[in-house]
């Protein structure tokens, strides 16, 4: 058990960097918008992504259109 | 392919009704759809071809009524590329590297703000392009040298949305720091408490010995760093408070922790005895959490009045020594004078002195009908010139102007507490001194029966007591109600609009403005003396085509382009004059077209509706009727409101004719026309002697008595109202739906407020005795009082939705 006197104090280094890390977080502006994450996983944003070859063009298929 | 529209369509894009002439189809999706102007259109070919359709599917509201860009808005845009006016919102990162702040207007939904950032990144130059969906603030990084700022404007401005360059200015950075100040508090105080906790596990488990020791050393140094740095707000409050001889919420935190900490330390270095620092620590972070929530909920309702100062533009034409400088608007001075071209807006406050012009004043009278302008005249920052080009020597700047005045009016409404919020503080006031008495009672009792477990109950009794309920949650509901009702369209400018708002018993409206849309339509044309329809309607085309008067604008669309008009002169204010294929005409107001053939013209059969008349030589050749179209969905707000137990009732200053119809329509039984102000403030005063709550709803500018008259008040437009203090709150959105849902959000915050102080009576009543008693450790009550602010700030939050 007495390798706890080392582990602790480790410990307490590793909560300095995390508390660093945080610190950094919110000055590089990333709490700033905290909705907008929750709306950006729904959109396809990937197709910048999707290379040439790969692409599909959405066909325009004909709608039914109501009698005149 | 063209195909008849039946009445009734909506534009596809938009959302507003198409008007008979216009048929214009896209192909979105699939298929073709309606679109109700050119602007739409444009701005949905513009979305199509940039592959970006998915916005059409993804969106949850329609988009905005699209505008064409007036050619002086986008030269306007290009000014934005020089470098002396990009000093106030611009920053180099490198030699060609520069980032911007842009505010963009027009953003409905989330899908808006992906179309936006997804059409701005495609650009060639722009290196980086992110909205914030709260504040639909927008960053843009672009390369100098591939592509310019005017550009980007440009680009975005095809899709549909103005993008404003933005400064953040001082009340931004001090929210901002703010918040990251909290944020990092709340870091150190939760990352703190997590290793206090894990520590204290062993040492209940009963460590003992050196380990004992060095456990509880390694809690002390944590416990500090948690103490004095995330703590230190409640040290910092509590000392305020006792400075002012009062107590406040604060005093009892920071009692109980000092005490606790204060305790334990002693512990520690006494060697025996309990510690409490797991509990400071705990005690610290749900505080802390608890606040932050709040704040942020009042930074938000915040944010809306920011949002509206950007109606300034930040450009402007000097004249000196006859020579045109572009400058920007915050380099201005008193005795500058300044040119306003037709299409600009006005850049401050200021006389005029070469000119004459009509000037649209919707900003501060509501009314978007233009004001004909002279000589000596003032103007009004904000305002937009309409007619015919303008020099103004500059009266007032920066904060003097009227507009920051009026956002000052607003920010200062918002602070101000309601009645409630007060008596909250209050009670709480005398709530503390009670619980410190009370405390100082129980540890002197158990000091005199059980002394080693005096302190410990002490600690407990000033730990478990909550009057937050009162102090916090009140205005945390307030505020969330606020902000969700903001982001709605329906902007709160005085502290107790929402709580009376929920115990209206009778609404009174407007009709012109609130009900209608204030915007002109053509309605129906009589040709005099065999004249038909069309020619009559090619003239007053040919003879307005050049006029940015919203009349003339309205012939222009419908009538133009086959006829052209020769020394075409405006007198403002009434009419414009033209030569067309050798004849002289006239088309204005009666008067005026009757100078020409010298005959006065017959006005009456006017009913209320607005006419103007084309004439020539001979006399008068046709009338152009105008009125005004009622809001779509004024019959389905008012019949929704009515079903609530309210009743509604109109009140106009218009002719009996045009009020009955209007009320007909939408199904109001209670009507009375031709009423001035005080005639209105009169029944707003007879309802109230019979025990109503009155809710009045105008246009803002001659209502003013009758809107500060009744218990509460809406006024209904666009950028306008922010010039009456005297309307409790503002419709930005111009939809009326938004008041059946303000109504509701009211009533929903006064049972969500009845039911945080109930909650907190209940807790408090059933915990400080318990707690004096001895039943509750220091750690339990630090669960339980927290817990307890939580439950009620996160009910006050509810009201976000």
């Amino acid at each position: 058990m007495s390798v706890l006197y080392v582990l602790i104090p480790v410990g307490l280094l590793f909560l300095a960097g995390a508390i660093w890390a945080f610190a950094w977080s919110v000055r590089s502006g990333q709490f700033d918008d905290l909705e907008g994450p929750a709306h950006r996983i729904l959109m396809d944003d990937d197709d910048p992504n999707i290379p040439e070859d790969a692409r599909v063009r959405p066909k325009q298929t004909p709608v039914e259109k109501p009698p005149e | 392919m063209a195909r008849q529209q039946g009445p009734g369509q909506q534009c596809f894009h938009c959302g507003l009704p198409v008007p008979k002439e216009f048929d214009y189809l896209v192909p979105v999706l699939g298929e073709q759809r309606t679109m109700c102007c050119h602007g739409c259109a444009a701005v949905a070919q513009a979305i199509v071809a940039g592959g970006l359709e998915a916005f059409y599917q993804h969106r949850t509201a329609p988009s905005r009524k699209a505008e064409d860009l007036v050619p002086d808005e986008l030269r306007q845009m290009e000014l934005y590329d020089q470098r002396r006016l990009q000093q106030g919102f611009v920053e180099g990162e490198s030699a060609a590297v520069r980032s911007a702040s842009l505010i963009l207007e027009g953003i409905t939904c989330a899908a808006c703000v992906w179309l936006s950032e997804r059409h701005a990144n495609a650009l060639p130059g722009v290196l980086e392009f992110s909205v914030n969906y709260s504040t639909h603030r927008a960053r843009v990084r672009w390369d100098d040298a591939r592509i310019q700022l005017s550009a980007i404007l440009k680009a975005i401005a095809t899709i549909g949305y103005i993008a404003h360059p933005f400064d953040p200015g001082r009340q931004e950075q001090v929210l901002k720091k703010e918040k990251a100040l909290a944020l990092r508090r709340l870091a150190v105080a939760g990352l703190g408490s997590m290793q206090v906790m894990t520590l204290a596990v062993p040492l209940y488990g009963g460590a003992d010995g050196n380990m004992m020791h060095f456990l509880r050393f390694i809690s002390l140094l944590l416990a500090t760093v948690v103490v004095f740095y995330a703590s230190r707000t409640f040290f910092i409050a509590a000392w305020r408070d006792l400075k002012g001889w009062r107590v406040g919420m604060d005093v009892p935190v920071a009692l109980a922790i000092g005490g606790a900490y204060a305790a334990s330390v002693w512990s520690t270095f006494r060697g025996g005895g309990e510690i409490y620092f797991d509990s400071v620590c705990m005690f610290t972070l749900f505080l802390l959490t608890s606040r932050f929530l709040e704040m942020g909920a009042r930074h938000r309702a915040g944010q809306a009045a920011e949002n509206l100062v950007k109606m300034l533009p930040a450009t402007a034409i000097r004249l000196r020594e006859g020579e045109h400088e572009a400058v920007a608007v915050a380099d201005l001075a008193p005795g500058d004078l300044v040119l306003v071209r037709p299409g600009d807006t006005v850049p401050v406050d200021g006389c005029l002195v070469e000119g004459a012009s009509s000037v649209d004043e919707s900003l501060m009278t509501g009314e978007s009908m233009p004001r004909p302008k002279g000589v000596g005249d003032g103007l009004v920052g904000g305002s937009v010139n309409v007619e015919s080009p303008l020099v103004m020597r500059v009266e007032k700047v920066g904060e003097d102007t009227l507009v920051s005045s009026i956002v000052r009016l607003l920010d200062r409404a918002l602070a101000e507490k309601p009645a409630i919020a007060r008596l909250a503080d209050q009670v709480a006031g005398w709530f503390v001194g009670a619980i410190l008495l009370l405390a100082t009672g129980v540890a002197l009792w158990w000091a005199a029966h059980a002394p080693e477990q005096a302190f410990m109950i002490t600690l407990s009794v000033l730990v478990v007591t909550c009057p937050c309920a009162l102090s916090l949650a009140t205005p945390a509901a307030l505020t969330a109600a606020t902000g969700a009702l903001t982001q709605r369209g329906l902007l709160i400018t005085r502290g107790h609009a929402l709580e009376t708002l929920a115990r209206v018993s009778h609404i009174l409206l407007d009709k012109t403005g609130t009900l209608t849309l204030g915007r002109l339509r053509l309605e129906r044309v009589i040709p005099l003396r065999g004249l038909d329809e069309e020619r009559a309607l090619a003239l007053a085309a040919a003879l307005e085509a050049r006029s940015e008067h919203p009349v003339a604008r309205l012939l222009a669309e419908v009538g133009g382009g086959t006829l052209r008009a020769e020394q075409v002169s405006a007198r403002p204010g009434h009419g414009v004059e033209g030569e067309i294929e050798g004849v002289r005409y006239r088309i204005g107001s009666p008067r005026f077209v009757s100078e020409l053939s010298g005959s006065p013209v017959d006005d009456t059969g006017a009913e209320g509706r607005t006419r103007i008349v084309l004439g020539d030589e001979t006399g008068p050749l046709a009338w152009f009727e105008l009125a005004d179209s009622l809001r779509p969905d004024a019959a389905e707000t008012l019949a929704k409101l009515s079903a609530m137990g309210m009743q509604v009732r109109i009140l106009s200053g218009d002719a009996i004719g045009a009020v009955a119809a209007v009320a007909r329509a939408l199904g109001v039984e209670h009507y009375s026309a031709g009423m001035g102000p005080e005639d209105k403030l009169a029944e707003v005063r007879e309802l109230q002697r019979q025990g109503a709550v009155v809710l009045m709803i105008g246009d803002g500018v001659n209502d003013a008595p009758v809107l500060a008259g009744s218990q509460v008040s809406l006024a209904v437009g666009g950028g306008a109202q922010l010039a009456h203090a005297s309307a409790d709150m503002v419709l930005l959105s111009e939809r009326l739906e938004n008041i059946v849902g303000g109504i509701h959000m009211a009533r929903r915050t006064v049972r969500v407020v009845r039911q945080n102080i109930a909650w907190s009576i209940a807790y408090n009543l059933a915990a400080v005795p318990l707690a004096a008693a001895g039943y509750i450790e220091p750690w339990m009550a630090a669960i339980g009082m927290s817990l307890s602010s939580l439950v009620v700030v996160v009910n006050a939050l509810r009201l976000k939705n």
